[in-house]
């Protein structure tokens, strides 16, 4: 007899065997939500993780206050329907004054309204262990980032003191005030996720397909006027294109694509003949060489 | 192409998954190798390319060629080095399969990466430069392999272009290999020799006409259809529990993992160390029940009976049991900067269990760089060596051998948390078997049933330094 096991069903079980680790070792868990297409998987394994049970951790979503008004929208639903126990955190003091991309620029806006909003989050909660949905194939500091990845008191990952990771034995342990990032879907592909969404029906934020949008064409990303706060100057020159979204954040830093994939199929097809990785539409990768690697050390997922 | 989308998506979701692991000296094109591999299956992307060649101007190392090396070279200081110090996965998928390459180091004081790397491969492809044949890495990684239990071995001789393409000088460098392994005694279940220019790109992909006298596959065509499923233990369940579920009175489910075997519903199952028995009432999942799991699917099992079950604890078959006990022998690799410190108790993560532990003994060390056996009594960073160890709770485990997941541990240092060291069970230390069994009888000694616990942890703590078993009844 042979026991054939497909690539989608190996990584879900792995993903499975992940969570189920966290929730059976760690005193306060969480599971970090994007709204993202990745979240969203994430997610569905959590509930697969405990059926016919209930998750026993919260979902976390650090909202940087810019994102689009459509994944806020998604995300109370999506919580409501689910009976998720959903908490939402902001950085109340940077809200305050004002921080936003527009004004602040995508670096200092990041730092403080997601790094740091994401740091004074975990330490309020006392969090020991925050899930993330992040790839190993989206980018290259990831690649070489642990499944459960060490992080010190102040909540930094040192990339040349990993603990070693083997086989499927995770080590949890930690002291008082250091923490763990757990990435359940580290060996996923883009692929893999469209796919498992659509063998799974996954429901994911509409901006994700393929529609007319008001698109303003900034330094050469394609950037959606989805509120007022986005500077008049700017949003005149907006013009209705057909785009969609490959990676979802706050809106003034992330790019559409032209595309006329309003399905799971058609945005499968046009990934096998795209030309572009996904993280091409993320402005914040581009600040400086390493930059992720930076971001990540400081805190950020 | 064909197919359309629908089908297309039929047929990939499919696939099956191959994880390997690559292995080289500094200067064997190892990334290289990756990198062409990545290149030729048409998985990298127009911008990646693009960053690849700006970046290949400025820090690359490949002369006038495309640097496929970079690809792989994730961190900023690591590239400054010109050398891939840690694990890094890459992705990539043909028509026939998916794949996941973890990229390891042929650096000399890495090896615990190699060994991280390699846990969850199925198989290893170690370069040697044609023009070097096998050198001293070559014998590590290959000792390394073997060690971990990789059943498939493709020895890559690269850089044939450098050496015209000889057929003598590869068929010295295999029978050379060969000879090596033989006289250490290390079987690889399932070896290919190929010749290579990763950088050319001989033998990657297409067969070469360059190497007219090479009749087996090409790399690629054989990471294709290299059979795998054989790989994974399904004789013996196997069935860790890892958390209990109880969401309401009338459900009391064991969630985990296969780590070997197939369990159907109805098979009459024992729970370790209880000795309990029972039969399988459901294989619930979130997608509805089954007949029968497998390895490695991750499900939720309920039982007829109510017995004592937690997590740590383990589902077998009556009818092939593991071994139960305190005493075990392990090789065991070293991985922490801190030596072994043989008055330290321990933690072991072993499955779904955690418990503490002493290496009591160290045997023998293995020299790696000749597979031989040398006398000693401690343990280093990067070293491997064939120990004792006890454990104050029982372990339920196979030889490393029989079984990958229940013959593998961890040990986690108790003040820093970190993983020390991996161990792979060799099997029950005879020495320590039988040790004598002193049973104490709690209720004699006049005791608040608060300071029953207590007592209990001593005794557990004796038993890991000392190996007596002492048993105590409430």
């Amino acid at each position: 007899m042979s026991y054939n096991f497909s690539h989608l069903k190996a990584l879900e079980s792995e993903a499975i065997h992940i969570i189920r680790e966290v929730a059976a070792e760690f005193r306060n868990p969480v599971m970090l939500y994007s709204i993202g297409k990745d979240s969203s998987v994430m997610v569905r394994l959590a509930e697969k993780a405990f059926a016919p049970g209930k998750v026993p951790f919260p979902l976390m979503h650090i909202d940087s206050k810019w994102k689009f008004r459509e994944m806020i929208e998604f995300r109370d639903n999506y919580a409501k329907q689910h009976n998720w126990n959903l908490i939402v955190e902001y950085n109340k003091k940077a809200y305050e004054e004002g921080v936003g991309p527009f004004t602040h620029g995508s670096k200092v806006h990041t730092d403080l309204m997601k790094t740091q909003a994401l740091l004074q989050a975990l330490k309020k909660h006392g969090f020991d262990a925050a899930f993330g949905g992040a790839r190993r194939d989206e980018e290259k500091s990831r690649a070489k980032e642990r499944i459960f990845s060490f992080r010190n008191e102040f909540q930094q990952w040192d990339p040349k003191n990993q603990r070693p990771e083997l086989w499927d034995v995770y080590n949890t342990r930690i002291n008082q005030g250091e923490s763990i990032r757990v990435f359940p879907l580290s060996n996923w592909t883009e692929l893999d996720v469209w796919q498992y969404i659509r063998m799974e029906n996954i429901p994911i934020v509409p901006l994700y397909y393929a529609k007319e949008r008001p698109i303003v064409e900034v330094d050469g990303n394609l950037i959606m006027a989805d509120d007022e706060r986005m500077p008049q100057e700017l949003r005149d020159r907006a013009v209705m294109r057909k785009v969609r979204f490959r990676t979802l954040g706050c809106y003034p830093l992330t790019g559409a694509i032209d595309s006329e994939a309003d399905t799971i199929e058609k945005i499968v097809e046009e990934m096998m003949t795209t030309t572009k990785s996904e993280r091409t539409t993320r402005v914040i990768d581009f600040d400086q060489e390493g930059s992720m690697e930076q971001k990540k050390r400081e805190g950020y997922f | 192409m064909a197919l359309n989308i629908e089908e297309f998506l039929a047929q990939d979701e499919a696939k099956d998954l191959l994880r390997l692991l690559t292995a080289g000296s500094v200067d064997d094109g190892k990334s290289t190798l990756i990198g062409r591999l990545l290149f030729d299956s048409k998985r990298l992307y127009e911008d990646q390319l693009q960053a690849l060649e700006r970046d290949s101007k400025r820090v690359g190392n490949a002369g006038d060629h495309i640097d496929y090396a970079l690809l792989c070279d994730g961190l900023k200081a690591e590239r400054e080095q010109g050398i891939t110090i840690d694990v890094a996965y890459r992705y990539f998928s043909t028509n026939r399969r998916k794949f996941i390459i973890a990229d390891t180091p042929g650096h000399e004081q890495y090896t615990r990466n190699m060994i991280t790397g390699g846990s969850t491969a199925n198989l290893a492809i170690i370069l040697v430069d044609a023009r070097q044949g096998v050198v001293t890495q070559t014998c590590r990684h290959s000792y390394l392999v073997s060690l971990l239990g990789i059943r498939h071995l493709v020895l890559a001789v690269n850089k044939m272009d450098l050496v015209d393409f000889s057929k003598e000088r590869f068929d010295k460098i295999v029978s050379d290999y060969k000879a090596w392994l033989d006289a250490q005694g290390i079987n690889i279940p399932d070896l290919q020799c190929i010749p290579l220019s990763a950088l050319e790109g001989d033998n990657v992909v297409e067969k070469s006409a360059n190497t007219p006298w090479y009749e087996g596959q090409s790399l690629m065509d054989y990471l294709e259809t290299v059979p795998i499923d054989q790989d994974i233990n399904m004789q013996s369940l196997r069935y860790p529990v890892q958390y209990v579920l109880r969401p309401n009175l009338d459900f009391r489910g064991f969630a985990g993992k296969l780590a070997s075997g197939v369990v159907k519903v109805g098979d009459e199952v024992m729970a370790l160390p209880s000795g309990k028995s029972s039969r399988v009432k459901e294989i619930v999942t979130y997608d509805g029940n089954l007949d029968e799991a497998f390895a490695p699917q991750s499900v939720t099992i309920t039982l007829e009976d109510e017995i004592d079950l937690s997590r740590g604890e383990m589902l077998v078959h009556p009818t092939d049991m593991p071994h139960v006990g305190h005493h075990l022998r392990a090789m065991m690799v070293w991985m922490d900067e801190q030596p072994l410190d043989a008055t330290k108790a321990f933690y072991i993560k072993h499955t779904t269990n955690t418990t503490r532990a002493y290496i009591t003994k160290v045997h023998s060390r293995v020299d790696i760089n000749t597979a031989q056996r040398v006398p000693s009594d401690g343990m280093a960073l990067n070293e491997i060596a064939e120990v004792s160890v006890t454990a104050a709770a029982p372990l339920i485990f196979d030889s490393y051998a029989e079984n990958r997941q229940t013959g593998a541990f961890i040990v986690i240092d108790p003040v820093t948390n970190f993983t020390s060291a991996v161990g792979m069970i060799i099997g029950e230390d005879e020495a320590r078997r039988g040790a004598a069994t002193t049973t104490v009888n709690l209720s004699e000694y006049n005791l608040h049933s608060e300071e029953y616990d207590t007592v209990i942890r001593f005794c557990e703590e004796l038993r890991a330094r000392t190996g007596i078993d002492i048993e105590c009844i409430k």
